[in-house]
């Protein structure tokens, strides 16, 4: 059984960096850099690796157009929504961004996802 | 004993001089040129300007940690390092320039004016002139560089906040919207009154439109008309993969140069430049295809150069110091791409355009390369693994050339020696 859920989130990681390549590596950068200025690091940013789940699966979601104050800087350029994404798909997202390069946050589950999106 | 010290300063500070010039500050350069650097970690050191005198000014992105956001550096004993550093501003910005007397910086909305004593010192740092505000400032493409003519005039970018004037900013399949209203107030070249306080938008003009971000601009003596480096669209690919492949993206648009008269249209957001076909193609959010062209009342580039590279400084070098061909040439200072992944980030590094009679004459070739810090011929992969970023040049008294950091905040001082 343990085996088996080893293999799930394992899974999940791989089609959570597939997903990451292709819609978020352009501005957020392989390693997760982000671009100063410009494209807000994920690789060890609070608000990434932190407990305020709903505002990550909204951002995802939605986009996000103001200039993001984080961890003492500053980024201006507007982040695409990604409306067609399932659940899943962004359970499998934040997996994989907040446990990558230096970040070792909690995996995030299709139901948190789901409880996070409900709330306003 | 007194001699020893004396003696003994002078050896270190020889010892200094030596280490700093004999690695060139980490410089790659031609032939002949050296490099010192002129300053270190002064904070996000935007763009620089130089007086008659020597004095460096540089304006930084952000207050740096002494809360200062206008830097000034004095180099006393001419070893080619600051050795006077003071500062003062709590305002972020990019531009800055020196008319004379006249030291102008701007913020992410509006432009100010110093007056600068004898000594290059200001007089009263707390108390510039306001010359232009109210300039839009909606997070991207927000910072403000400037350049003055002959005449006493200020030109200021105004930078579109958009990248390609879509109903919804980077959102895949929103369309252009047409006319593109951005251009009202963004997206272009502003002129004002060099002296005049307090303009707003309706005191200037729109000198020239259709650019969607400028950084580097110069007005060029030679031919008494402005010249600007343009920021070429991203995301071509990750909006529209059945047009464009991730190599596509990673060589489209072209950066581009332009020279600008009055009433002139670069053709943003409608068309890009594109390199490789050398034409302007109609942008894919207004219908385009990759192919089509468009912008029959767009101005073609005076120069162009490769994708993402962020040209954002630009002068034309009228010193005497350097060789012959580097006259009334262009220097211009690539900030870095970071809109090239997966493939290897370009740029980093100052080039030079040879110039003859206001017109280029010949390829653009890399001038300053290695302030990335990496080794030999490796890329950049993620921006934030450059030691450096070139952002802004200056050109002092003697001839030398200055090139200014935004990241840890790095001056450069690269002379020619025979």
């Amino acid at each position: 059984m343990g085996g088996f859920a080893i293999n799930a989130a394992a899974q999940d990681l791989v089609k959570g960096k597939q997903l990451y390549e292709t819609r978020c590596l352009v501005c957020h950068q392989a390693d997760g850099g982000g671009v100063p200025n410009m494209n807000a690091p994920l690789d060890g940013a609070s608000n990434v690796v932190g407990t305020d789940i709903a505002r990550l699966v909204r951002i995802i979601k939605k986009g996000y157009s103001e200039r993001v104050a984080l961890d003492g800087f500053y980024y201006g350029n507007a982040m695409t929504a990604n409306p067609d994404l399932k659940d899943v798909d962004i359970a499998n997202i934040l997996s994989y961004i907040r446990t990558s390069w230096t970040n070792k946050a909690s995996t995030i589950t299709a139901a948190q996802v789901k409880a996070a999106g409900s709330k306003k | 004993m007194k001699n020893l010290k004396i003696f003994l300063a002078i050896v270190f500070s020889t010892m200094t001089i030596v280490s700093t010039a004999q690695n060139n500050a980490g410089l790659k350069l031609p032939q002949g040129f050296k490099a010192t650097l002129f300053a270190d970690t002064i904070g996000s050191a935007r763009h620089i300007a130089i007086t008659s005198n020597g004095v460096v000014f540089a304006k930084l992105m952000y207050p740096n940690k002494a809360g200062k956001s206008i830097i000034r550096l004095e180099d006393k004993n001419n070893d080619g390092v600051a050795d006077k550093i003071s500062g003062w501003g709590k305002y972020g910005g990019t531009g800055i320039f020196v008319k004379g007397k006249s030291l102008y910086a701007t913020s992410n909305t509006g432009v100010f004016l110093y007056q600068l004593n004898d000594n290059d010192e200001v007089i009263d740092t707390s108390a510039p002139k306001t010359i232009v505000k109210g300039l839009i400032d909606r997070n991207q493409h927000e910072s403000k560089s400037i350049t003055l003519d002959g005449q006493g005039n200020i030109y200021v970018n105004i930078g579109a906040y958009s990248n390609a004037c879509q109903e919804k900013d980077r959102m895949p399949g929103s369309k252009g919207m047409m006319p593109c209203p951005i251009l009202d107030s963004a997206g272009g070249i502003w002129k004002f009154d060099g002296q005049k306080e307090n303009q707003v938008y309706g005191d200037g003009i729109r000198y020239a439109t259709g650019l969607r971000n400028v950084v580097g601009l110069d007005w060029n003596r030679q031919t008494n008309s402005l010249f600007v480096t343009q920021h070429g669209r991203d995301q071509l690919n990750s909006f529209y993969p059945k047009l464009y492949t991730a190599d596509q993206n990673a060589e489209l648009p072209a950066e581009t140069m332009y020279e600008m008269k009055q009433g002139d249209n670069a053709g943003w957001p409608y068309v890009y430049y594109d390199p490789y076909q050398k034409k302007k193609i109609v942008s894919p959010e207004y219908g385009g295809d990759g192919i089509k062209e468009g912008g029959e009342n767009a101005i073609d580039p005076t120069a162009f150069f490769p994708a993402h590279m962020a040209p954002n400084a630009l002068l034309f070098y009228t010193g005497n110091q350097f060789p012959e061909k580097y006259k009334n040439g262009a220097f211009i200072a690539f900030h870095g791409s970071w809109n090239r992944a997966p493939l290897p980030q370009e740029g980093y590094f100052v080039a030079f355009v040879p110039f003859k009679n206001g017109k280029p004459n010949g390829e653009w070739e890399i001038f300053a390369n290695g302030f990335s810090g990496l080794t030999g011929d490796e890329k950049v992969k993620n921006p934030r693994n450059a030691k450096a970023r070139p952002c802004g040049l200056a050109q002092g008294p003697d001839g030398s050339l200055y090139v200014s950091d935004d990241n840890k905040g790095a001056i450069f001082k690269i002379s020619y020696a025979k």
